[in-house]
């Protein structure tokens, strides 16, 4: 069959779930409506963040929440050339896993930083809000960098 | 535990689109052929267990089509799984050390063409806290290659390697996507589309498919002259979040291939699912594997990376080079998840390791 011969339709797929989101991640979300960071304290005194609401070594239920500033570093990062539909910017972009300020784990998010020669892991960004913010992870618009603020480290 | 072999291994054309076949067109001729090897027709199978996805398939209960073309009335023994078909197989495995089979026809099939696969692939991350952000799949591997690049896991010039090294090996393999590359040097010069990944540290989109069939003990030789043993087999999984993860290491990996075996004889070939370059030297140092193993003899999945049948693939290329005598013990491995988050180590001997 040759290709002129192919038919073919668009077909939009759509998964629209509502989910609940449990104590941990309630807290978390409702945290960054009020422009405010949390993460969570591990068994072994770990703070993760973003919180679980299960300790990934041991499954133990994880609840004291812990509130960080909203800065911190970044510890690995790519950069997108051409971001695609629902991603966090519509320019040239890095993504970034953000070790928050107290924390010991990586928050994936976008990083606005102009271009990929103003990016190295190490350095230091802090939490561009949402001027809307509707208790989701995108009322973070994003990172930006911090040049040399004091951090927590 | 039983004694359980790959007695039959069949794989498509691996295709950018396969615009002209269903997924169900796109099955049957790997499912007719194992079977026609084999002599065998369905009834002669025990149980029947798949690997797809109703992401790539834009439909509910997807798996149910193909399965209508396997044959399932009068009504047979079967099960799916939504990832990669080699964890079907290993379904299928444990179905055959209950005793309630013999047989087990496993298979597995990815059109990713009709979509844009790095968008559907952000649907299986955790929806609250990564969904939202649409990250892609190339993305996200690029993220993992910077901290393998930092951490002097790899170097850009070993990346570079792996993908000439993978393509050049495919140009014996017929079925492969990918054949032949360009030198290392020549691809350096080539833009980065992700920093730090540039196009060839990238698998190729594929529409493809490819089943196996597993026999136990004495059933397993009258089916074939050569059957390749499965010695050891297990999986294990990381936590989903990439922030609580060491990105350089793949734990998962070393504890299976610690449950499954690897070390306890020499491996002379690997067959591994190592979508980009610099997994590969994540998986090489988590199964243990020296400079002397074959690694992706068939390309691998840089050559040809059909979503859900591409780790089977693995199983099933390793599978006939001990069936063929290449090779006296093998290891594969399959991958499922970001940036290797889940992952199976299979361990085949030929019949002389026995």
């Amino acid at each position: 069959m040759s290709e002129a011969e192919i038919l073919s339709a668009p077909l939009v797929l759509e998964y629209p779930f509502k989910r609940t989101v449990g104590p941990v991640q309630s807290a978390f979300l409702t945290g960054l409506r009020e422009g405010m960071v949390l993460g969570v304290r591990a068994e072994d005194g770990r703070v993760l963040c973003p919180p679980v609401e299960y300790d990934p070594v041991t499954s133990a239920e994880l609840t004291e929440l812990v509130e960080l500033p909203a800065t911190g570093r970044v510890t690995t990062w790519s950069w997108e050339p051409a971001p695609r539909a629902g991603q966090p910017l519509d320019h040239p972009f890095a993504w970034a896993l953000v070790q928050i300020d107290g924390a010991d784990t990586g928050l994936l998010h976008a990083l606005d930083a102009g271009s990929p020669d103003e990016v190295t892991t190490g350095m230091r960004v802090r939490v561009r809000w949402n001027d809307e913010r509707e208790g989701a992870i995108t009322d973070i618009a994003c990172f930006e960098p911090a040049g040399d603020e004091e951090g927590g480290q | 535990m039983r004694d359980v072999a790959v007695v039959a291994f069949a794989q498509s054309h691996h295709v950018r689109r396969e615009q002209a076949r269903n997924e169900v067109e796109m099955v049957m001729p790997v499912l007719h052929q194992v079977k026609t090897e084999l002599g065998i027709d369905q009834s002669q199978i025990d149980f029947t267990c798949s690997g797809s996805t109703d992401y790539l398939a834009g439909s509910a209960f997807s798996f149910v089509m193909t399965l209508d073309g396997v044959g399932a009335s009068p009504p047979i023994s079967e099960s799916h799984v939504e990832m990669d078909a080699a964890w079907a197989l290993y379904e299928a495995w444990v179905k055959i050390q209950t005793g309630a089979a013999d047989t087990a026809l496993v298979y597995g099939y990815g059109k990713s063409s009709p979509g844009a696969l790095r968008d559907v692939l952000s649907r299986q991350l955790d929806p609250y806290y990564l969904g939202p952000l649409w990250p892609d799949s190339v993305a996200l591997a690029a993220l993992q290659a910077r901290a393998c690049l930092d951490g002097g896991v790899t170097t850009v010039e070993e990346m570079a390697e792996i993908a000439a090294r993978s393509r050049r090996a495919a140009a014996d393999n017929p079925f492969a996507q990918l054949q032949g590359s360009d030198d290392p040097a020549v691809l350096l010069k080539e833009a980065e589309i992700a920093a730090p990944l540039r196009r060839h540290d990238c698998p190729p989109i594929t529409d493809g498919a490819a089943a196996i069939v597993l026999a136990a003990g004495d059933r397993a030789r009258e089916l074939t002259d050569a059957p390749a043993w499965i010695r050891g087999i297990d999986h294990r999984i990381e936590a989903h979040s990439l922030g609580v993860r060491d990105l350089t290491t793949s734990p998962s990996t070393a504890l299976a291939a610690a449950r499954s075996g690897v070390a306890d004889a020499p491996v002379e070939l690997a067959e591994l699912h190592a979508p980009f370059t610099h997994q590969e030297v994540i998986v090489r140092t988590a199964l243990g594997l020296g400079g002397d193993v074959t690694v992706n003899p068939s390309g691998g999945p840089l050559a040809a990376n059909p979503l859900i049948a591409g780790g089977l693939i693995r199983i099933g290329e390793a599978a006939r080079r001990v069936s063929s005598g290449e090779a006296g013990r093998a290891v594969a491995h399959a991958t499922s998840g970001p940036c290797l988050q889940q992952n199976l180590v299979c361990v085949l001997e030929g019949e002389r390791g026995h």
